[in-house]
């Protein structure tokens, strides 16, 4: 995992990559006033007198935001600051109604953390690191300029003006691509899972800047550059192997980094300079004296972790230990908050149906999940959030098949049709006569049908051939159209056959 | 009925509650002492139609048998830099020249609902950067009063509440609002002959407020005597969520709770404002202060606040600092002034608008401030500031553990002329008295102690405990009792 080099023409260079993921805060009110954050309204009708920086407007923080960021805090076991306080980074842009972006600097709501990454989640074997997370703190987002709607105008859209993000800053501990995207996807699912940010990159509620630089492995840091605002998972590990590329096209020609602010160009896969830091600003950060220190009590922490739901690490475990799932499935089933959600729905429902309890049905369930549903749920382009297939039907499905009703072949059969209909899995078997038989007459009709159409194969078995059994069974079943209940069906082979 | 405007807040409240005379009776007469004025230039924007509503609502509760609100029937100014509905409010400055906000500052609501009317807007140092008020950019204005020297020489009404102070003077409204920042409503108290004092930071909300400098912002209340500013202040005073810096206190009934006496309390002397070169008038007046409180009963102590020479300098650090980002939301995009040469850009726009709408003192603070908190001189600036913030905070503290209030001049000199300081450092001295209790954010007032051999009205200071103004205002009652201040401007204008 920490392998990754680029070979360059003198020998390897490693990259170090530092991540800044801004993740906008789940919430219904902006971080300092009372607008609506709700994505996708028409432009400006959003906008309080405050996010519109009107004369004698004055912040008021969020709690909501503010605990969200903490229980963000609390799920990456960070250190959560009692005591944090606003600042301001001042610069002029039509984006930027105050002049001046209310953030924090100098003491951040949220301290040092840690989030374990796995290359490959679905891979137990696959090795783990502890990526650092330096900080979080929570700043406004600022609103959108729009250039495209007057040949000679730009008009400014200040809806998301004021929004809660949390900025949540890495360590420079991740050494590759895939590293990097390992970790953003973690991040992202454990946002989720918190409910603090929905992960939406698409709709830019959540979106990196990646800072990058190379050095020959083990050797000093090199001068690092950062590409803002990219907002995939896949994206990120574009611009980090192009970034890293690009410095080592750099350094090996003789040239020296500088550092700068990059962009991200996805059509054209490569990042391009956007300024130097000749040309940084200075922000001139100073404390907001429109606010009070942040003072968080005890209480307030308190209620913060009583909400906080358990997390992917936890529940993989759980489901590995408690459940006795294999450690692909449990991985599967957490990556997202969702699917976990699904899988509980699905379990406790089967448990009841089957009155069994949840670790006697949880493998069943886990692979019929893993393999059957996200199998069709590919196919038709759909995740979970949006399956036709609800958990309580599924287990319904499952209880046929448990109790013999179905076997499991007719089974998929079956949730193929509720794809298609929605139409509940006992009424498609009884409608379509999907039935399982375990009618002996029918069953040994049929066997006696297929060894004497195959006397071969019976000399062969009697003959000491086992292997051949499962070549009857298939016979038996295709003769039965699958209805045959298969334990009947062996039973009466084996005596048939002798 | 032309006495009417010689009364002050209580007597006006009380008359219309007694039926003596209408709410509309004081109104008119106010209205037409403001439209005389034009030569004082005190009011940016006259609201005859706001104090005439107000009134109107007055004399109707009353004729209802109503019980009247606690301002009903008295008129005031409030300070342009106050946003008030649907009437221009631009801190005195071209930049938001015509701004008329969809919104009501806290304080004013609070002064409509407690049944004030508006007489007008009053002129001011532009965003309340000024000691004389003339850096308003609506021209400056004049003060009422005038040296016996017979030379006639315009004076400044002090500043940053000029408009304020003057108009109260010269009879126009019976009080106004005014807001302190670093002495902008003391300093122009003691320049006119009138009271003013201001609060405890956070007692009113900054909510509604055009900001200069957040820290020390804090509106109060101007008018002619102590009983009529606490009436003022406690329909200004409150809690309000909106302001995160507002203090969520009850606001006491202070104009019950007004007693002259001073026995029992100690009033400090603090030694390090008898400063060298200090006007003779001046200690003289001090000295007459500090006999009247013994007289009330006080025991006089003197005591020590040992940085306060550091107090200025912090305090023109601080608030540019704050002032330079605050008045970054000027920028011409939204609203207020835009000025857009042909073929410019977003920063062309940005430093058009600016160089056109703001002033120059105002421009020299933002320079000041964005200096001040630029890499590589904050810490040298702006930290060191703060710790002597802190430390002048530390000096009241340990100064309570001796007394319970101070008594200071308010201000190092009488009104000057207009136009004879231009040095913006000596400019700035004028606030030397009264910076370090802003920097501590504890409340204080000026109250008349008598005149110069010029003819022209010096005021005492008094400085409390955080969330002591009654005591404050006893005190200033107790000097207020003993001076007998009757002194007036005579009408010229």
């Amino acid at each position: 995992m920490s392998n990754y080099r680029i070979q360059g023409a003198t020998g390897e260079w490693e990259v170090v990559i530092g991540l800044e993921v801004h993740a906008q805060v789940t919430s219904k009110a902006k971080l300092f006033s009372g607008a609506s954050t709700a994505f996708g309204a028409e432009p400006n009708t959003q906008v309080s007198l405050v996010d519109a920086a009107m004369p004698g407007m004055l912040p008021v923080p969020n709690r909501e935001c503010i605990r969200q960021a903490v229980r963000t805090g609390m799920a990456i076991n960070a250190v959560i600051n009692k005591w944090s306080r606003f600042d301001r980074k001042n610069y002029f842009y039509a984006d930027l109604p105050q002049g001046y972006q209310i953030s924090q600097l100098y003491h951040p709501l949220v301290g040092e953390g840690v989030i374990e990454v796995s290359l490959d989640e679905k891979d137990p074997e696959a090795e783990v690191k502890e990526i650092g997370v330096e900080r979080i703190h929570v700043e406004q987002d600022a609103g959108k300029l729009m250039h495209d709607q007057h040949p000679t105008r730009s008009y400014v859209d200040l809806n998301r003006s004021g929004v809660a993000l949390m900025e949540i800053v890495s360590r420079p501990d991740m050494r590759s691509p895939q590293e990097a995207g390992a970790y953003l996807t973690k991040l992202r699912s454990i946002l989720r899972y918190v409910g603090s940010c929905d992960g939406n990159m698409d709709q830019g509620s959540m979106r990196a800047d990646v800072n990058v630089s190379v050095r020959k492995p083990g050797g000093e840091l090199g001068t690092r550059t950062e590409t803002k605002n990219v907002n995939s998972v896949r994206f990120v590990m574009q611009a980090i192997e192009q970034e890293a590329q690009r410095q080592v096209d750099v350094l090996e020609s003789g040239g020296r980094i500088v550092q700068e602010t990059r962009l991200f160009d996805p059509d054209k896969g490569e990042t391009r300079s956007m300024r130097s830091k000749e040309d940084a600003h200075d922000y001139r950060y100073f404390p907001d004296p429109d606010l009070l220190p942040l003072v968080l009590d005890d209480a307030f922490l308190d209620e913060c972790r009583a909400t906080l739901p358990e997390l992917p690490d936890a529940k993989r475990r759980r489901y590995e230990g408690d459940l006795g799932l294999p450690a692909y499935n449990a991985a599967v089933l957490t990556a997202d908050a969702e699917t976990a959600r699904w899988f509980e729905a699905l379990l406790a429902e089967s448990a009841r149906i089957q009155k069994k309890g949840e670790a006697e049905v949880a493998k069943a369930a886990s692979n019929w999940l893993i393999s059957e549903l996200f199998g069709a749920l590919n196919r038709l382009g759909k995740d979970i959030e949006n399956s036709p297939v609800s958990p309580e039907k599924g287990a319904e499905l499952l209880g046929l098949v448990a109790d013999g009703t179905i076997s499991g072949s007719i089974a998929k059969q079956v949730l193929e049709i509720m794809l298609e209909t929605g139409d509940a899995p006992a009424k498609i078997v009884e409608e379509k006569g999907l039935k399982q038989t375990s009618d002996t007459g029918a069953i040994e009709a049929e066997i006696a049908k297929v060894l004497e159409a195959n006397p071969d194969k019976v000399a062969d078995y009697r003959g000491g051939k086992d292997k051949l059994f499962g070549f009857f069974v298939g016979q038996t079943m295709k003769a039965m159209q699958g209805k045959a209940n298969p334990q009947v069906v062996n039973e009466l082979l084996k005596k048939a056959l002798g | 009925m032309s006495e009417l405007t010689d009364f002050g807040v209580k007597r006006l409240r009380d008359g219309v509650r007694s039926g003596e005379f209408s709410a509309r009776e004081v109104a008119d007469a106010f209205i037409v002492n403001v439209s005389k004025a034009k030569e004082l230039n005190a009011f940016l924007v006259e609201t005859p139609d706001h104090a005439l509503a107000a009134a109107k609502a007055a004399d109707d509760a009353r004729g209802r048998g109503d019980t009247l609100a606690p301002l009903a029937g008295v008129p005031i100014g409030m300070k342009d830099l106050f946003c008030t509905n649907g009437v221009q409010s631009a801190a005195a400055s071209h930049i938001l020249e015509g701004f008329e906000p969809r919104y009501e500052s806290s304080v004013s609501q609070r002064l409509w609902d407690a049944g004030a009317g508006m007489l007008g807007k009053l002129n001011m140092d532009q965003f309340a950067m000024g000691s004389s008020n003339e850096t308003s950019a609506f021209g400056n204005v004049v003060s009422p009063w005038r040296r016996t020297d017979g030379g006639n020489a315009p004076l400044t009404p002090g500043g940053s509440s000029g408009g304020s102070s003057a108009a109260i003077a010269a009879r126009l409204c019976p009080a106004a609002t005014g807001t302190d920042t670093g002495g902008s409503i003391r300093q122009p108290a003691s320049f006119t002959g009138i009271t003013g004092i201001k609060p405890t930071y956070g007692r009113c909300s900054r909510w509604g407020v055009i900001a200069f400098a957040s820290s020390l912002d804090q509106a109060g209340a101007m008018a002619r005597d102590v009983t009529d500013c606490a009436i003022l202040l406690e329909a200004m005073a409150g809690f309000d969520p909106k302001d995160a810096t507002s203090l969520d206190a009850p606001v006491p009934n202070w104009e019950a709770g007004l007693n002259p006496s001073l026995a029992g309390k100690r009033v400090g002397i603090p030694k390090e404002y008898r400063m060298d070169g200090m006007s003779p008038e001046i200690e003289a007046l001090w000295q007459q202060g500090i006999d009247w409180a013994k007289d009330a009963g006080a025991e006089i102590v003197e005591v020590s606040l040992p940085h306060t020479k550091y107090a200025l300098p912090a305090y023109y650090i601080i608030a540019p600092a704050e002032a330079s980002s605050n008045l970054a939301r000027y920028d011409g995009v939204r609203y207020g002034q835009r000025d857009l040469p042909d073929g410019a850009g977003l920063q062309d726009m940005y430093a058009a608008t600016r160089a056109a709408g703001f002033g120059d003192e105002v421009k020299r603070r933002i320079m000041i401030g964005t200096y001040v908190l630029s890499a590589g001189f904050y810490d040298a600036y702006y930290t060191q500031a703060q710790k002597v913030r802190t430390l002048i905070a530390q000096d009241f503290e340990n100064a309570w553990g001796l007394c319970d209030l101070l008594l200071t001049p308010t201000a190092p000199s009488a009104a000057f002329g207009l136009g004879e300081t231009t040095d913006p450092l000596s400019m700035y001295l004028n606030d030397v008295f009264t910076v370090p209790s802003s920097l501590a954010g504890l409340p204080a007032m000026s109250v008349p102690g008598g005149l110069d051999k010029q003819g022209l009205p010096l005021g005492l200071q008094i400085i409390g405990k955080a969330m002591d103004e009654q005591n404050v205002l006893n005190a200033g009652l107790a000097l207020e009792q003993r001076a007998g201040f009757t002194a007036r401007p005579d009408a010229w204008w």
